[in-house]
């Protein structure tokens, strides 16, 4: 038993991480250009803000069980095959994408204006307000929302699992449920909390230590 | 030099600078005061290029402040340094790093000796050598506008932008400021430009002063010229009445300023004409330490055709009320 589910533990890991990791990279881009072209951004742009937006909003009103299913072959293009662990992480990053641009773009704007008038004032390039004012402004709050995205992805990565992607949530739900082991069901379930909490408290430790 | 010239701007049809023209010297401080939506800070903004114009010309130094053209734009802006009302420090950066960070913005290697030197001379300058790796939030509100003037320097600019840069500190706190900035205005010839609604600024520092309203320069000069014998729209402004004034007889105001201050007119006239009079208003302010001021004397109708020649004479300036 042990070993079926710390062996699950590492996909749900692997899944989430590199999840994390390739949404975040990506969301960023959307992010800085909703930020920059929103009317109160450096290069206000409404018919660009307002695309992106409207992209950003249907992907995430997509339940994520029906987005798994409909970019199955955009999964099998990206990894190869539609099944396993590894196909799992396409449709998470791109459950995850959306979700992320929006969070950023939310931390990012919430920096006082005040602050990218005086580095205007200063002469400083967008390029420049962006990266050494937005961004650097922006830390803490954008890290918050990366913990927000791991726990999130930490449920969505249960449903990917029932798609063959395996992981905690597959053997609580194959092992557990439908065999009516009640002792997987727990365990799994006791492991999921332990690591929310433990990803939420390394969260505040460093939005303290970084704000 | 600062050239104004015609200067007009609108923002949703609704005018807020209407044809405004101005003149600052180098080595001046010049205060633009008023209400606010006055237009003075948009004007102030519209000085640096943070804010675009319609028409007329605004010029630094001779050359033309044009939005569109961002690179000459940006290379004017490293001419002027801004300070604002609400200090506007990166939170996330030490003292330290928030002076060095225009530097960073223009290419300039923040790690080389002179750089480092200049940093930390500017930080002396201001007062807060023990602060240099503190954060923003554990300052004061008079010493985070300390940071933003040393910030506002580091580029050597030939000119300061003061944005309300007092409004948010006490008046003890206000003074200290003010009087940085005077020691800056002095000691490194730099220009500065106030803006503010604090009657107090403009009396402390400026050299010359605006008054704005409704995006109109309705009265220009020295700040003494200016308040102690102001026109009706700087008294409404200033929230001054004479009070209740006598109704019999006739009510002249006086105005002391430079010459007639220090003389004890009001005595002497008293002594001198063998009249009576009383003093039924007056106020006396100090204008970058002179003394300025203003009084309503109530005299006899008889008297007062003797009493004009008098203050004539004195070289008073005097207005039947």
């Amino acid at each position: 038993m042990w070993e079926t589910i710390i062996n699950a533990a590492g996909q749900t890991f692997y899944m989430v991480f590199w999840s994390t990791l390739l949404s975040v990279i990506i969301g960023f881009v959307p992010a800085v250009i909703l930020t920059l072209t929103a009317n109160d951004g450096l290069r206000p742009n409404k018919v660009v803000y307002e695309i992106l937006s409207f992209i950003v909003n249907v992907f995430r009103s997509f339940p994520f069980i029906i987005l798994l299913i409909i970019i199955i072959p955009f999964t099998r293009f990206v990894a190869g095959k539609s099944i396993g662990t590894t196909a799992a992480i396409v449709p998470l990053t791109v459950s995850a994408i959306p979700y992320i641009a929006r969070i950023f773009e939310t931390s990012l704007r919430e920096t006082d204006k005040g602050v990218i008038e005086a580095a205007k004032s200063f002469g400083a390039s967008d390029f420049q307000i962006i990266f050494r004012v937005y961004i650097k402004e922006s830390i803490p709050r954008m890290l918050n929302g990366v913990v927000l995205l791991i726990i999130s992805l930490i449920g969505y990565s249960a449903m990917a699992g029932t798609v063959g992607g395996g992981g905690l949530g597959d053997i609580a739900i194959r092992y557990g449920y439908q065999r009516y082991n009640t002792e997987y069901l727990v365990i799994c379930s006791l492991i999921l909390i332990v690591f929310v909490q433990l990803i939420q408290m390394l969260g505040n430790h460093l939005y303290k230590r970084l704000s | 030099m600062i050239e104004l010239i015609h200067v007009k701007k609108e923002f949703d049809n609704l005018e807020v600078l209407s044809d405004i023209s101005i003149t600052i010297n180098d080595h001046e401080i010049y205060g633009i005061i008023g209400q606010s939506g006055a237009g003075k800070s948009t004007l102030l903004r519209c000085i640096n290029g943070l804010v675009s114009y319609d028409s007329g010309e605004i010029r630094v130094g001779g050359e033309l402040v044009d939005i569109k053209d961002k690179k000459k734009l940006s290379l004017l802006q490293k001419r002027m340094g801004m300070i604002f009302q609400n200090f506007n420090l990166l939170n996330r950066l030490d003292v330290y790093d928030n002076v060095a960070l225009p530097m960073k913005f223009w290419g300039i290697d923040t790690k080389s000796p002179e750089a480092i030197k200049k940093i930390k001379n500017l930080i002396e300058l201001v007062g807060l050598s023990d602060k240099m790796h503190s954060l923003p939030r554990e300052l004061s509100g008079g010493q985070k506008q300390r940071v933003a003037i040393a910030r506002a320097l580091v580029l050597d600019p030939e000119i300061l932008l003061c944005d309300e840069a007092t409004s948010a500190l006490d008046p003890s706190i206000t003074r200290e400021i003010l009087s940085l900035l005077q020691k800056i205005n002095k000691e490194m010839g730099i220009t500065i430009i106030v803006v503010t609604h604090q009657m107090e600024v403009v009396k402390q520092i400026c050299e010359r002063v605006s008054f704005l309203k409704d995006g109109r320069v309705l009265a220009e000069g020295k700040p003494e010229e200016l308040f102690i014998k102001p026109i009706k729209e700087v008294k409404q402004f200033l929230q001054e009445e004479s009070g209740h004034l006598p109704s019999d007889g006739v009510n002249i105001q006086l105005f002391f300023t430079d010459e007639s201050s220090d003389e004890p007119v009001i005595t002497k006239m008293a002594r001198d004409l063998n009249i009576d009079y009383s003093i039924c208003w007056g106020k006396l302010e100090d204008f970058r330490s002179n003394v300025f001021g203003s009084l309503v004397i109530n005299v006899k109708n008889e008297d007062q055709d003797n009493i004009c020649r008098y203050l004539d004479d004195k070289k008073v300036l005097w207005e039947v009320l």
